[in-house]
């Protein structure tokens, strides 16, 4: 089990788009990681809090992402449904060291913990 | 650093729209003071009527209630009328004393009632309708005395005789003209109305001129010029209101009829703006709410110093608050020598209808009775839409054009809270009434963003614009005619458009920055529909932007509901051969595809395929020859077609053989919402051509040409564009009109609004009437198709694009 209170490379910037996602695979659902036009990166729970569409499918702008079933939109640095629209996908904290990223994921109750 | 400080005179809801809007683009910017003349916090002025008739209490018409001003830091003075400004000192004086200094000051001071200057006007028991305190005098008159005259038999007069009726008094409305609303409603309108409130009981005297008001101590009854005279224990004066400009005018600023105000809501003094009933701007003052807020958001940008968009007047329209009688008038609705009227009479329904067309556009509209499609007629009248197309069938009204999903239910006010509204969303008209009601929603936007009715196809937009009209009161009026492309910009999309042609502009940033993007990267509405007007006007120059594109184009499948992909293999003209099922078998079974469906354009769909599976897909479809079908774009979808001439014993052309050139001449283009396509063999149609975008009816003799066709949401039937006789002029046809579409419609704009937006007859005359023009677009269509098609799968299948899409970043165990 990698999954342990820990911060997890994931890989470098530049392996992911400027304005799009990746998503990193887990056992316990998929993360999307995600990057800005002005390379800021951001990691979500892979689940709208609307009808859990695939949030790395959606357009980035800003520091939001449109949710690519029902465009709502959402928060990268939050994980919460921009007003009025309610509900939160969580993020997972991310660290960038010499151009790698890392996520801080940790279990509880044998689910990935999300900061709401 | 210290606050700037901002003073509002009126606590009205102009004034106060203007702070909520400024409050949210820059809720630190001023430390705001707020002066209003009643001890009240903001309330809903156009619901006074309800209230009146005891159809709502004050409590609900109240917007924002005193702990809202303290919660935002704004400092109320109620009971407080301002008396003075001082401009050089910057400060404005109440008449108890009170004083506050402003760095910027915003006048919001409404209107007056008009009071007609007869004898007796200022005895007790003569009143105006116009705010709570009148209400609650109208009320509590309405317990103890008998008789009430009201004068004026407009909007204010008749909602006021209303609600007096319903409080049980006896009411006689007085009207100068013979006709009743004369400034909104012609005769015949008028004299409907005039019936329907008499059997309310409520009686009239028209052609009345009121000479004084007569009585001692207080008022006892009205006479008028020809001698008449009635009984009156009350007399309501609504003959009209007058913009409130004294404070204004005595504090030196310039007044007309109102305060002047230029196009961003300053007055002379550019330290000092108006918004609201009190302005007079390019020579028209406004009494409804609709141009009030549309002041609000233009005033409050420029307070915020955001100074972007301009006020240029309004369109206004008017329906009459009162239950159960349905009134509605908008524009010229009289009409002169140069117009023509389109009336529907029906007394036993009481039923009115009056459509003014000039150029077959509409000018002004008047209806009793049945005024569900107002908000339709207005729009169109905005929006300038040539109606040549639906002209005999406009006053049966919108539903009769076809609109599936609410099964014709058009009249609101009958309509159960349970009754779906919104069939894309599951809205019901309960939910939509209540979050009006309950989140104190104005526009069509606000109840799709709350709500999510009318957000997705926008069939039901018109029934809720009647929910909103029918919830809030009359004054409610659609959105400004000329919408900006999306939040990020207040450029429409036609102007952006004209934009990227005239200054030659290749990448979205750059039109970001040239146009002052507001949102630096844009948002989820503007960057694909920036994506599409850049490669259709430099198709040989601008590189395609694929994270601007929705999903579906980007990684060329169609996104499902659980997040699995569908893929549809072009299949030219619908003709398939064994090898080509086999290959789409083989992949069905090896990647164990859990659905294959045939479509409603003749292809084959594999459904519930995961993103990870597509390259490997169309490696192996690819090895057959199949091609991306663009079922998941805003492109050229599919050519349907009959078997034709070559089989079918009523074929009179090869239909099929016409489908597949078609097909191979347009695949690949992107075009503003996906196209649809179809070729029938004889005019039986099997291949449902007339409900198509570009569709195409075989004929002994050639080909008729029929456009703007649609299946969906509101189908609508071709109009037929011409008549040629070689399939070579078919595909310039075709291909003239696809580009044409390309390069005037609005991102997202299918074939059938746009053909009834622009007129038929201007399609006509660039494509079969000037042989020049259709030459042009066809030889740009046939250019542009030069960069658009290379198959998207092959690409991907062989792992050289966009890799990363199809690939997970890490899989963590």
């Amino acid at each position: 089990m990698t999954l342990m209170n820990d911060w997890i490379d994931i890989g470098r910037i530049e392996d992911i788009p400027p304005q799009g996602a990746r998503v990193i695979r887990t056992a316990q659902g998929d993360i999307a990681v995600f990057r800005t036009a002005t390379d800021e990166i951001f990691a979500l729970r892979d689940r709208c809090p609307h009808k859990g569409g695939p949030l790395s499918q959606g357009i980035v702008s800003g520091k939001t992402v449109t949710c690519p079933l029902h465009n709502w939109n959402i928060a990268l640095d939050t994980g919460e449904a921009v007003a009025p629209d309610e509900g939160c996908a969580g993020h997972f904290p991310v660290k960038i060291v010499e151009g790698r990223i890392s996520l801080l994921l940790s279990m509880e109750r044998a689910k990935l913990a999300v900061v709401c | 650093m210290e606050k700037e400080k901002l003073v509002l005179v009126g606590n009205g809801m102009a004034g106060m729209r203007t702070l909520e809007e400024l409050l949210k683009t820059a809720p630190e910017m001023y430390d705001i003071t707020v002066f209003g003349s009643e001890p009240y916090g903001n309330y809903n002025r156009i619901l006074l009527s309800p209230v009146l008739a005891g159809e709502k209490a004050f409590p609900d018409i109240l917007l924002n209630d005193e702990p809202w001003y303290e919660a935002n830091g704004i400092t109320l003075h109620k009971n407080c009328e301002v008396t003075g400004i001082d401009r050089r000192a910057r400060k404005v004086i109440a008449r108890d004393g009170t004083t506050a200094e402003y760095d910027r000051l915003l006048l919001a001071t409404g209107s007056n009632p008009f009071i007609i200057p007869v004898p007796g006007s200022n005895l007790p028991g003569v009143i105006t309708f116009r705010d709570m305190n009148d209400v609650d005098t109208m009320i509590s008159a309405s317990k103890s005395l008998r008789h009430a005259v009201v004068i004026g038999g407009g909007l204010l007069g008749l909602e006021a005789a209303n609600g007096l009726k319903q409080r049980g008094m006896h009411v006689t409305v007085v009207h100068l003209s013979r006709t009743l609303m004369d400034r909104q409603l012609d005769e015949v309108a008028g004299g409907m109305l005039h019936r329907s409130l008499e059997e309310r009981g409520v009686e009239f005297l028209l052609g009345a001129e009121t000479r004084e008001i007569i009585g001692k101590k207080r008022v006892q009854g009205v006479r008028f010029k020809d001698g008449r005279e009635t009984t009156a224990d009350l007399v309501v004066m609504a003959v009209g209101i007058r913009p409130n400009i004294d404070l204004a005018k005595k504090s030196g600023l310039y007044c007309e009829r109102g305060i002047i105000v230029n196009d961003t809501l300053q007055t002379y003094d550019p330290r000092v703006y108006a918004v609201g009933e009190c302005v007079q701007h390019r020579r028209q003052t406004y009494g409804l709410v609709a141009p009030l807020f549309e002041q609000a958001k233009v005033c409050s940008d420029h307070l915020a110093r955001l100074g972007i968009r301009r006020y240029q007047g309004s369109v206004t329209s008017t329906k009459l608050k009162v239950t159960g009688i349905d009134v509605f008038s908008a524009g010229d609705f009289t009409g002169n020598e140069q117009t023509e009227s389109i009336v529907l009479q029906d007394p036993g329904a009481g039923v009115y209808k009056k459509v003014v067309l000039k150029d077959n556009r509409i000018q002004g509209a008047v209806m009793v009775g049945d005024t569900v499609d107002g908000a339709w007629y207005f729009q169109l009248m905005r929006e300038g839409t040539d109606v040549s197309a639906f002209r005999t069938r406009l006053l049966h009204g919108q539903a009769h054009l076809g609109d599936a999903g609410h099964g014709g239910a058009n009249a609101v006010a009958t309509m159960d809270d349970k009754a779906e509204v919104c069939g894309c969303n599951g809205v019901c008209k309960g939910e939509i009434v209540q979050a009006i009601v309950g989140k104190k929603l104005f526009t069509l936007e606000d109840v799709r963003a709350h709500t999510k009715a009318s957000s997705s196809c926008g069939s039901c937009t018109g029934l809720v614009e009647q929910i909103l009209a029918m919830t809030l009161g009359g004054d409610y009026s659609a959105a400004p005619k000329a919408k900006p492309l999306c939040k990020c910009t207040e450029y429409t999309h036609d102007e952006v458009r004209a934009q990227i042609r005239e200054r030659h502009l290749t990448g979205i940033a750059a039109v970001m920055q040239e146009l002052e993007w507001k949102n630096p990267d844009g948002c989820a509405a503007c960057r694909p529909a920036l994506n599409y007007y850049l490669i259709a006007t430099w198709p040989a120059e601008v590189k395609d932007d694929y994270q601007s594109r929705f999903i579906n184009e980007r990684v060329h499948a169609n996104i499902q509901k659980d997040g699995t992909y569908s893929v549809v293999p072009r299949m030219w003209g619908g003709v398939t051969t064994p090898a080509e099922l086999r290959a789409i078998a083989d992949v069905a079974e090896k990647f164990k595809v859990p659905e294959v469906k045939v479509t409603g354009g003749q292809r084959i769909d594999l459904l519930g395929i995961k993103k990870e599976q597509l390259p490997a897909i169309w490696g192996e479809l690819g090895k057959a020859g199949l091609v991306s079908g663009h079922a998941y774009g805003k492109a050229i979808r599919t050519v349907k077609t009959c078997v034709g001439s070559e089989w079918c014993r009523f074929g009179v052309q090869d239909s099929t053989n016409m489908g597949i050139q078609i097909e191979r001449m347009t695949w690949g283009s992107w075009t503003p919402h996906k196209f649809k396509l179809a070729v029938s063999g004889c005019p039986r149609n099997c291949a449902e051509a007339t409900i198509k975008d570009f569709g195409v009816v075989a004929v002994d003799s050639g080909w008729e040409l029929h456009v703007g066709g649609n299946g969906g949401v509101k189908v609508r039937v071709t109009d037929l564009l011409c008549k040629v006789a070689t399939p070579e002029e078919v595909l310039e046809h075709c291909g003239a009109f696809l580009q044409l579409y390309r390069e005037e419609a609005r991102y997202l704009e299918r074939t059938a609004p746009w053909v009834e937006r622009v007129g038929l007859a201007m399609i006509k005359q660039k494509i079969v009437e000037n042989a020049t023009e259709r030459k042009a677009l066809y030889a740009r269509f046939l250019d542009s198709q030069k960069y658009a098609q290379v198959d998207p799968w092959a690409e991907r299948a062989q792992n050289s694009v966009d890799r990363h899409e199809f690939i997970p970043l890490k899989q963590i165990a």
